[in-house]
């Protein structure tokens, strides 16, 4: 006698679509609540009236928006060349340039702007003094000023031209010798080749590349915070930042949160349909690998020009943090009689929210990744296999995050969890919370493409055999989708650790995380101990990645989706 | 509603009467002197920890942890260091949701002490020092809270950058076209020091001076401990507000930085300390604050710290420029209290941050 076991996959299914609708809906529910109410609740149109006449918020909106233009053109002129040279020519080393490119990726905005603080403050910057040096300029010149828009733009685009470039790197492999073949063998010179083949099949990516790093310079919150303030102007989200200086204005920071996120659903649905055209990039069929262009003498100096642009988001900070990490002084380069242990000695033996901080951020970068990766993996089996009906809202609500920047998202949770029925403000799940949300797009993306590669047959035969739903997907699915899995585990665990928009909204004293803790020494100045404690953040992560990579064989951050980051 | 508005009478018959910035409504009988007794130092290790809230120096405040926590074993300080506006607004909001994280808190901005004296969120703790031997100006008549520390906000400059004949002896000067572009300052929004000081500079020497000073392009850092920092690495030649501690400590390790006590006066900052009403851990928070009053910890204030102290047995430091030959400027808390945030607003206007 066969007995019947209940199948418990559906009550599971409808619970994450619940969990879902609360986990989104609930914060952007009372962001819109707020944005029309004034300090005693009521109804009001106000805080909108306050935003657009009052030159305090105009004037962040329009800098916000020059950052936004000029970091997503400088990104696409930089990105452009490089992946054409990465991918397409037998430049020397091209692999390691790749591989570095997506290392930058793994420093925090904010460190990267620390560090170009140690190199082009005007007068204490290493380069400036270098340039002083050897040119004898007097000490009132600068060659660099990072404490300006140009200087913030720089350093915005430096973190945010990686993202575009594996697009278009991806895109430019994957695109069909044959056709540009085709072209040669039809007379075509390499220029006519170039710009009647290759230009306009990679010109969508292009586009789409360009349209993110839009949303990354418009949703960022840590470089303008270290850069801009001293400067002496604000964009858009640390306006929305100071408005919890006291006394706190929630109302006005959920309305200068509207337009951010409606710009950026725009922009999403833009990116969307520039993507949605992409289809005709890869007609169908297999394809050769296109052919490598020969440089010839250029070679090399293609190298040395990926080397170049790879000293600024990589080797010249890492160096001004080493050299932070070890001197007296961070303004002079470190030698035997500036030498010191004592920002070290500080950080982990005196500095008292340094564990604390470190254990936070490592339990909610676990947990997010366990946990995010779980959910991700179930919608995206869910909506791959069609198994509810209405599995698309599903697809939606999964993706939704996106268009939420992390400070937005942040304001949210915070108007959401500082009240019953779920006071969590003050406890590391409402942290959990954002992290999961924020991460979920990109995770999900990942198993969505991953479940495309896998044929329905071989769960059909275990359906078949008496295995239920979720035993299906832990017995058959789950091992298929091994390098997706762990793949999409590290992209949560490093985007986790780097996240600051959401947290420095949503900390307490209790739920320090290490994001925070180097915002608050920033502060105060104490860069000793942020160049330790960032070098021990892209430790942490760096490790983290290379095991995972052991696990899977291959390369898992290369196939990291691109996503809006705090 | 009428209780309220009695306070507020009572609020400003005060400021007219004294001139000490620290009068605020006698609640009722003054409370009793407490020493620190076995039982206190064994209730307090029961506990195990105390959190402090403190917006003085990161190096400083780790220093008076290691200190207590060697004086008293068993019990963990854990400091949590921020601009005392900052501060301010997170326990403002840590409250609002009944989260109650904080035990002592000690601010650069005595104003919060009025406003949370009002709202009722400090306990009363008359530690023995406090109550023998702080003057009047220091302590709360009802023990809700004493100066912890004292110190001023000079300007400074950076002896490789500036001559000593060249640098700015007043305030007057500051504004010369020829300082535009070097000079470094901290924000009234995230520091305590600077929110008190702004109100002093801003009643002596009017707004109109703020608008010249925020045509200067002066770079502008958050916290009073950050244009110290800046002025020793070389970033900016003079620094136009900022912790005398913090410039002392870095004179003293050699770095090239020297005050200026100008001509005008020096805004006054005390610092008080107070226990939280909801503290977590209240005997660990009274063994602290009663520990942090001591001659002992205020001299080691002084010592390590540059600090001031407003224990009379503490003694200054011989590199030091004794405190009563430096002229300081009035400060009024209470109207620090009532103005902070037009004080701010127009600071916004005139800096655009």
């Amino acid at each position: 006698m066969k007995v019947r076991r209940v199948d418990l996959s559906l009550p599971i299914f409808i619970g994450i679509v619940v969990v879902l609708v609360v986990i989104i809906a609930l914060p952007m529910g009372w962001l819109g609540v707020f944005a029309f109410s004034d300090k005693a609740g009521n109804a009001t149109l106000a805080n909108f009236v306050t935003l657009f006449s009052d030159p305090s918020f105009a004037d962040p909106l329009v800098t916000t928006l020059i950052i936004a233009v000029s970091v997503s053109l400088i990104c696409a002129a930089v990105a452009a060349p490089l992946a054409w040279l990465v991918a397409r020519t037998d430049m020397p080393l091209a692999r390691m340039v790749r591989t570095l490119i997506m290392a930058s990726l793994v420093t925090p905005p904010f460190v990267g702007a620390v560090a170009w603080e140690m190199l082009a403050a005007p007068n204490s910057g290493l380069l400036n003094q270098f340039w002083r040096l050897v040119t004898g300029a007097s000490s009132d010149e600068a060659l660099l000023d990072i404490y300006t828009l140009e200087g913030l733009i720089f350093v915005i685009a430096c973190y945010t031209f990686p993202y575009v470039f594996i697009l278009l790197a991806n895109a430019l492999e994957r695109m069909p010798g044959e056709l540009e073949d085709a072209s040669s063998m039809l007379g075509a010179g390499a220029w006519a080749t170039a710009r009647r083949i290759t230009v306009p099949l990679a010109l969508p990516t292009l586009l789409a590349g360009t349209l993110v790093a839009f949303l990354q310079a418009l949703n960022l919150f840590g470089s303008p915070a270290i850069l801009a303030i001293p400067a002496g102007f604000h964009t858009l989200t640390t306006k929305i930042w100071s408005l919890f200086e006291f006394p706190p204005k929630p109302e006005l920071a959920a309305a200068a949160a509207l337009p951010l996120l409606l710009l950026t659903v725009a922009l999403l649905r833009t990116q969307a349909l520039v993507l949605g055209r992409r289809g005709y990039a890869i007609v169908g069929g297999k394809y050769g690998p296109p052919r490598l262009i020969r440089l010839g003498a250029w070679r090399w100096a293609a190298t040395a020009f990926a080397m170049l642009i790879l000293s600024l988001p990589l080797f010249l900070p890492y160096l001004s943090l080493l050299n932070t990490a070890f001197s007296r002084v961070s303004s002079q380069i470190v030698g035997l009689d500036n030498f010191t242990l004592r920002n070290i000695r500080f950080t982990f033996w005196e500095l008292s929210s340094t564990l604390p901080a470190l254990r936070h951020t490592f339990f909610l970068a676990v947990s997010a990744a366990t946990l995010g990766g779980l959910l991700a993996l179930v919608i995206a089996y869910v909506v791959a296999r069609r198994l509810i009906r209405g599995h698309r809202i599903l697809a939606f609500l999964a993706t939704a995050p996106l268009a939420i920047p992390g400070i937005v998202l942040g304001v949210g949770l915070f108007l959401a969890y500082t009240r019953p029925p779920l006071t969590l403000y003050g406890t590391l799940w409402i942290l959990l919370i954002a992290f999961v949300t924020i991460e979920l797009p990109a995770a999900y993306q990942q198993f969505s493409s991953a479940f495309h590669a896998v044929h329905p047959e071989l769960e059909e035969a275990a359906r078949m055999l008496g295995a239920s739903r979720l035993r299906t997907l832990g017995d058959i699915v789950g091992p298929l989708l091994r390098s997706a899995a762990i793949a999409t585990w590290c992209f949560i665990f490093v985007g986790v650790i780097r996240e600051l928009s959401a947290a420095i909204i949503l900390f307490t004293s209790e739920t320090k995380v290490l994001s925070v803790l180097i915002f608050d020494l920033k502060e105060s100045g104490d860069v000793g101990a942020i160049a330790v404690l960032s070098l021990t953040m892209v430790l942490i992560t760096t490790v983290v990645i290379v095991a995972a990579n052991r696990l899977v064989g291959r390369p898992a951050i290369g196939r990291l989706p691109t996503r809006i980051a705090g | 509603m009428t209780k309220r508005f009695r306070r507020r009478q009572l609020l400003a018959g005060g400021t007219a009467l004294a001139a000490t910035s620290f009068v605020t409504p006698v609640f009722g009988a003054p409370p009793e002197a407490q020493k620190i007794t076995p039982d206190l130092v064994e209730a307090a290790k029961k506990e195990g920890k105390v959190t402090w809230y403190t917006s003085v120096d990161l190096a400083l405040a780790e220093k008076v942890a290691k200190a207590f926590e060697a004086k008293y074993p068993g019990v963990t300080l854990r400091v949590e260091r921020s601009g005392a506006e900052r501060n301010f607004q997170r326990i403002g909001q840590e409250y609002a949701s009944k989260i109650y994280n904080c035990d002592v808190v000690n601010s650069s901005d005595a104003a919060h002490f009025i406003l949370w004296k009002r709202q009722g969120m400090l306990a009363p703790y008359l530690p023995e020092d406090v109550a023998r031997d702080f003057p009047a100006e220091h302590k709360d008549p009802d023990g809700m809270f004493a100066s912890w520390r004292v110190t001023v906000s000079p300007m400074a400059y950076n002896t490789k950058l500036v001559k000593a004949d060249d640098a700015p002896k007043s305030y007057a000067e500051l504004v010369d076209p020829k300082w535009s572009g070097k000079i470094v300052k901290a924000h009234p929004g995230y520091s305590g020091v600077i929110m008190t000081s702004t109100q002093q500079l801003a009643r002596e020497l009017g707004w109109p001076w703020f608008e010249k000073l925020a045509k200067q392009k002066v770079l502008q850092v958050q916290s009073a401990t950050e244009p110290p920092k800046k002025l020793a690495q070389g970033e900016r030649a003079i620094m136009a507000d900022g912790g005398e501690y913090v410039v002392t400590e870095l004179k003293a390790k050699g770095e090239p930085v020297e005050l200026i006590y100008a001509s005008e006066g020096t805004p006054l900052i005390t610092g008080p300390s107070g226990i939280m009403a909801q503290a977590p851990n209240p005997n660990a928070a009274r063994l602290f604050q009663a520990w942090s009053m001591t001659a002992e910890a205020q001299q080691l204030n002084v010592d390590v710290g540059a600090l001031r102290s407003a224990h009379p047995r503490v003694k200054d430091r011989p590199d030091m420029r004794k405190f009563s030959e430096i002229k300081t400027m009035r400060e009024e808390a209470t109207v620090v209290a009532d103005k902070a945030d037009e004080i701010k607003a127009h600071y916004v206007k005139l800096f655009k941050v």
